[in-house]
């Protein structure tokens, strides 16, 4: 490329989103595909060390009862047992009130149980041995007496007057007096006056929905390998989202000065939010300080389900009026989640962006985070948000099917943009949700003719996005290659999106930049990979890094020429005389300044640490074709379509495979997935048989529409994309289900049995 | 004087009011007034808070800054998947 | 329990090891022999990550026990590629992003070459039909499809 077609750049100066960009956008392979596809790459599990010991978790049959009695002396005298640990064996120090705690304290119970088992599945000791069919077998030898209480698995029914109390005193400030003690955070929000704009509706409908908790599912378990001696010191290989937090959390648990625990990421399979805390990484802890010797741990399926965390489930009244002509009047929600037996379910998030896609009057919604004899929920994707979406944009399909209007006119209408006061306070900056509607409507999905037996549905979708605590460093090598090293593990190809930019910066070809994520010990703070938050907050500050080391490439020419580095432009990997110094001296590629940067001043890096606050909002616009089989009650999605802004796609491939992997784990919310308790507060589906999630020949292709309305808070406009793709499928498959077979899904999944009871109640009915 | 909106949940816990007024330059500052200004705020703020300002929603950085006419809304703490 | 001595061929070479009787082929090889390409995402054959072949048949290597191992071929993500040459599948899953995290990715080569050995030329339904024992969770199996039908494609014209 000619250097007048390519933009020049100040180095350090911000970037234009309508730049005409050479590397970003383009889909090159990415750089840990070749470990992944030969077994190379090392997942939690692939760690070993001289003198290991494995582990296993003791874990309660129980849903709620007290631990009288806990006697570990028989497991300790068998031989090759190492270590066995207890709650006994953890901080004393963690904040803990009588009443309330602190999430340390919440994860610490979770972790290991103190007075009380609060879940089926809670554990109550540990195990290290020098095998692990030696383990396991020392856990039965462990004699654990319990004093079973009463328990409650429900929302609506742990928040009756005569609910079991999963722990008393645990409510903040916020719940409204008068509530039973499992209630422990609310939330209100809204603006307008709701009352008056249910007045001026021509229709209004009020219904019930309810959701099930379903398990983020990844496919790699829980696993890591922990040393640590009794000076204090130790090293962590873990699978998780975020090893800063990790190494954060352990230290505060086990007494440990933070920077004295190294953490390093394996590659991670999986977390969708499920790794974004610690389960197993305290215990295999302090089976090693106890036994002196590394120890791994490694979570059973079973023991996943039971033991991590879901997402909350959920039990919603939706209101909402409209007029005629398909304007929206009025809209009102409430929102009660259980979270499991510790504060957290994300009922604020669930309020604050059920109504987020409309530009409402008059808006009110209510949240209520309830306790129950449930494992600890923990995010899942966006979450809060996608049982809103269900419930919302399921009372505004079935305004639109009695008002005679089509969804997609009518949530224009409706849509919220530029300067729409949102539903949960402020002023939207520039958002795509119209754009994401007008791709859909245009889309010729939208408008091809449906086989009889099929419904089409359509639904919006919403998420906050994230930004976070971001450190990012670059250094240049000799021959003019790039490391880049970041602090956020790479789920889902974030390696090629973070050499991307950089290549973009400096202006050197993809392949000549390695990514690594750095442990705990090599880099500053870095939150989770979370809140659809990597490509958007690492990116930013690896642009900025890379910007940084332009910066000292254009001294180290400007030293050379004897020329002010104001007069040194950056283009297209080379430091370009700019102004009166124009055509002075011929370009100086990268290459030939690394190759003597020992002897100019010394190594060349970049650095960029921040907490980047210009996250975009997303939505997303699905549109789903599903077909009912009236004898068997079950659904098939045969066609499905997904419409998202991202902003800007720094790798299209991966930003579509985003698109489709939210897709189709919605598809597996709204049709199969769910926790199943027996009336013993046993969980009885831990297993994928039972608990199914989606395979290969459930589903169809899953067509992709990325649309681009820049993030001004990005230098190249990118949004989050990872989270919003799961809030629409639920509405969008209920409401297809709704057009193929005239039955309307209030409760999730819409398995077959529960369409049969619909289809029946119709036939009764005709 | 900047104004801040509250979520109706912490209105009870600032006199009833929707809307205060305090000073700040930065959303640090604007915390620190608010929880002289309405101690009772205390512990929501210090539970986790986020603050909308101009509609962007700054989730940690208490040194972002606030102008005298910027729209801000306390919102509570985002997470994410 | 008294280890038991197992000669078997993994990926082409004659191994031996001494194992448990209690344990599973896909501990033998993750633990015992080091190779830790096959994964365990359940334990119960439910999610195929641990996919391997013995002679030739597709199997979850998390429902055979080690000692069964004996006197059979067993093959495994690692033997998949030639030398350093990458076999089409494992090419064409890199292209086409077939993979987010990667934890499937294994178990999907060895069950997707496993069908293209036995069919060269098949269609969209039977590639998801065939692989829906192996579960993936991050792409919505789109472009995994696309991958394999495109290998397929491309390994028919080169023979």
């Amino acid at each position: 490329m000619a250097l007048d077609e390519y933009k020049p750049q100040k180095g350090g100066s911000e970037l234009e989103t309508d730049h005409q960009f050479k590397y970003v956008g383009t889909r090159p392979d990415r750089p840990d595909g070749f470990d992944k596809v030969t077994g190379r790459a090392r997942f939690g599990a692939d760690m070993y060390a001289p003198g290991m010991l494995h582990a296993a978790i003791l874990r309660s049959p129980h849903a709620h009862a007290r631990i009288v009695r806990i006697d570990t002396s028989k497991a300790e005298a068998m031989e090759g047992v190492k270590a066995v640990v207890t709650r006994a064996d953890f901080s004393k120090n963690v904040p803990f009130a009588p009443g309330m705690a602190g999430e340390f304290w919440n994860i610490l119970e979770n972790v290991m149980a103190g007075e009380k088992v609060l879940y089926d599945g809670h554990a109550v000791a540990a195990v290290a041995a020098t095998t692990p069919l030696i383990a396991r077998d020392a856990l039965k030898a462990i004699e654990v007496e319990y004093e079973i209480l009463p328990h409650v698995t429900d929302v609506d029914e742990a928040m009756k007057p005569d609910a079991p109390v999963i722990r008393e005193g645990a409510a903040d400030k916020s719940v409204p007096e008068g509530m039973h003690p499992n209630v422990v955070r609310y939330h209100e929000s809204g603006h307008g006056d709701v009352e008056a704009g249910f007045a001026e509706a021509d229709l209004v409908i009020e219904d019930h929905f309810t959701t099930e908790a379903t398990h983020q599912g990844y496919i790699e378990p829980h696993a890591c390998l922990a040393t640590l001696g009794s000076d204090g010191k130790g090293e962590l290989w873990c699978c998780t989202q975020g090893h800063w937090y990790v190494q954060k959390v352990c230290a505060a648990l086990l007494d440990l000065e933070t920077a004295n625990l190294r953490v390093t990421a394996s590659e991670i399979g999986g977390g969708f939010g499920g790794k974004t805390t610690v389960f197993i990484e305290p215990v295999a802890l302090a089976l090693s300080r106890k036994a002196n010797r590394p120890v791994k741990l490694v979570m059973s399926r079973s023991e996943v389900f039971r033991a991590t965390g879901p997402t909350a489930s959920a039990s919603m009244d939706i209101k909402i009026g409209m007029k005629k002509d398909g304007t929206i009047t009025a809209a009102k929600g409430e929102f009660r989640l259980q979270g499991g037996a510790f504060p957290g379910a994300p009922m604020e998030f669930t309020a604050m962006c059920a109504f987020a896609c409309y530009n409402l009057k008059n808006v009110h919604q209510v949240g209520y985070d309830v306790m129950t004899n449930r494992p600890k929920q923990a995010a899942y994707r966006a979450p809060g948000s996608p049982m809103a979406a269900f419930a919302v944009e399921s009372v505004i399909d079935e305004l639109c099917n009695r008002l005679g209007l089509d969804p997609i006119e009518v949530r224009l209408k409706n849509a919220a943009r530029e300067g729409t006061k949102a539903s949960y306070g402020p002023t939207f900056p520039r958002i795509g949700l119209v754009e994401t509607l007008e791709a859909a409507k245009a889309h010729p999905h939208y408008s091809a003719p449906l086989k009889p037996g099929q419904g089409r549905g359509i639904s919006c979708g919403f998420w906050f996005n994230h930004g976070g605590e971001t450190s990012v460093s670059l250094a240049l090598s000799e021959d003019g290659s790039a490391q880049v090293m970041v602090g956020t593990p790479d789920i889902g190809g974030s390696r090629a999106s973070m050499a991307l930019m950089a290549a973009e910066v400096l202006g050197i070809p993809f392949e000549k930049i390695r990514v690594t994520i750095a442990d705990t010990g090599s880099l500053g703070y870095n939150e989770i990979s979370h809140g659809s938050r990597v490509t958007y907050a690492s990116g930013l500050a690896t642009i900025k890094a890379a910007q940084d080391a332009v910066r000292k490439l254009r001294q180290r020419a400007a030293d050379k020429w004897g020329i002010d580095v104001e007069a040194v432009d950056w283009v297209d990997g080379c430091a370009v005389p700019s102004g009166p110094n124009a055509g002075d001296f011929d370009p100086l590629p990268l290459a030939e300044i690394t190759k003597n940067m020992g002897a100019t001043g010394g190594p060349i890096s970049g650095h960029y640490e921040a907490t980047p606050e210009g996250a975009g909002v997303s939505f997303a616009t699905h549109i789903v074709d599903a077909e009912v089989d009236r004898e068997t009650g079950s659904t098939r999605v045969v066609r499905y379509t997904v419409v998202q802004d991202a902003g800007k796609a720094i790798h299209p491939t991966y930003v579509e495979g985003q698109f489709q992997g939210g897709a189709a784990q919605g598809i597996g919310w709204a049709l199969n997935e769910e926790y199943i308790y027996g009336p013993d507060g046993r969980l009885q589906n831990p297993g994928f048989l039972d608990y199914r999630i989606p395979v290969a020949s459930d589903l169809p292709m899953i067509d992709t529409v990325i649309v681009e309305v820049p993030n001004p808070g990005h230098p190249y406009g990118v949004r989050g994309v990872g989270e919003t793709s799961i809030c629409p499928p639920l509405a969008a498959i209920a409401n297809a289900v709704s057009n193929a077979a005239g039955v309307r899904l209030r409760d999730l999944p819409m398995r077959p049995s529960r369409i049969l009871e619909e289809l029946e109640k119709q036939q009764g009915d005709a | 004087m900047p104004e801040v909106h509250l979520w109706s949940g912490l209105r009870a816990l600032a006199g009833g009011r929707e809307v205060v007024e305090v000073e700040g330059r930065t959303v640090g500052e604007l915390l620190d007034a608010l929880v002289a200004a309405y101690p009772a705020l205390k512990e929501p703020i210090e539970a986790g808070v986020s603050v909308a300002v101009d509609g962007r929603v700054i989730a940690s950085a208490l040194n972002e800054p606030v102008r005298p006419d910027s729209e801000i809304y306390l919102m509570q703490r985002l997470r994410g998947g | 329990m008294k280890k038991i001595h197992v000669t078997t061929k993994i990926n082409g070479d004659t191994v031996e090891f001494l194992c448990d009787p209690r344990e599973t082929l896909l501990d033998v090889l993750r633990d015992r022999l080091g190779l830790t390409g096959a994964k365990e995402g359940c334990g119960t054959g439910d999610c195929g990550a641990c996919s391997v072949t013995v002679d030739g048949r597709l199997t979850c290597s998390c429902l055979m026990l080690g000692v069964e191992a004996e006197g059979h071929e067993i093959g495994t993500v690692e033997g998949i590629a030639d030398g350093e040459e990458l076999h089409p599948l494992q090419k064409k899953f890199i292209e086409y992003a077939a993979l987010q995290c990667g934890i499937c990715t294994p178990g999907i080569l060895v069950a997707a070459k496993n069908l293209l050995e036995r069919n060269p030329d098949p269609t969209e339904e039977e590639v998801r039909y065939w692989l829906a024992g192996n579960l993936c969770r991050c792409t919505g199996y789109d472009k995994i499809i696309r991958a394999v039908l495109d290998t397929a494609a491309e390994m028919r014209e080169a023979s």
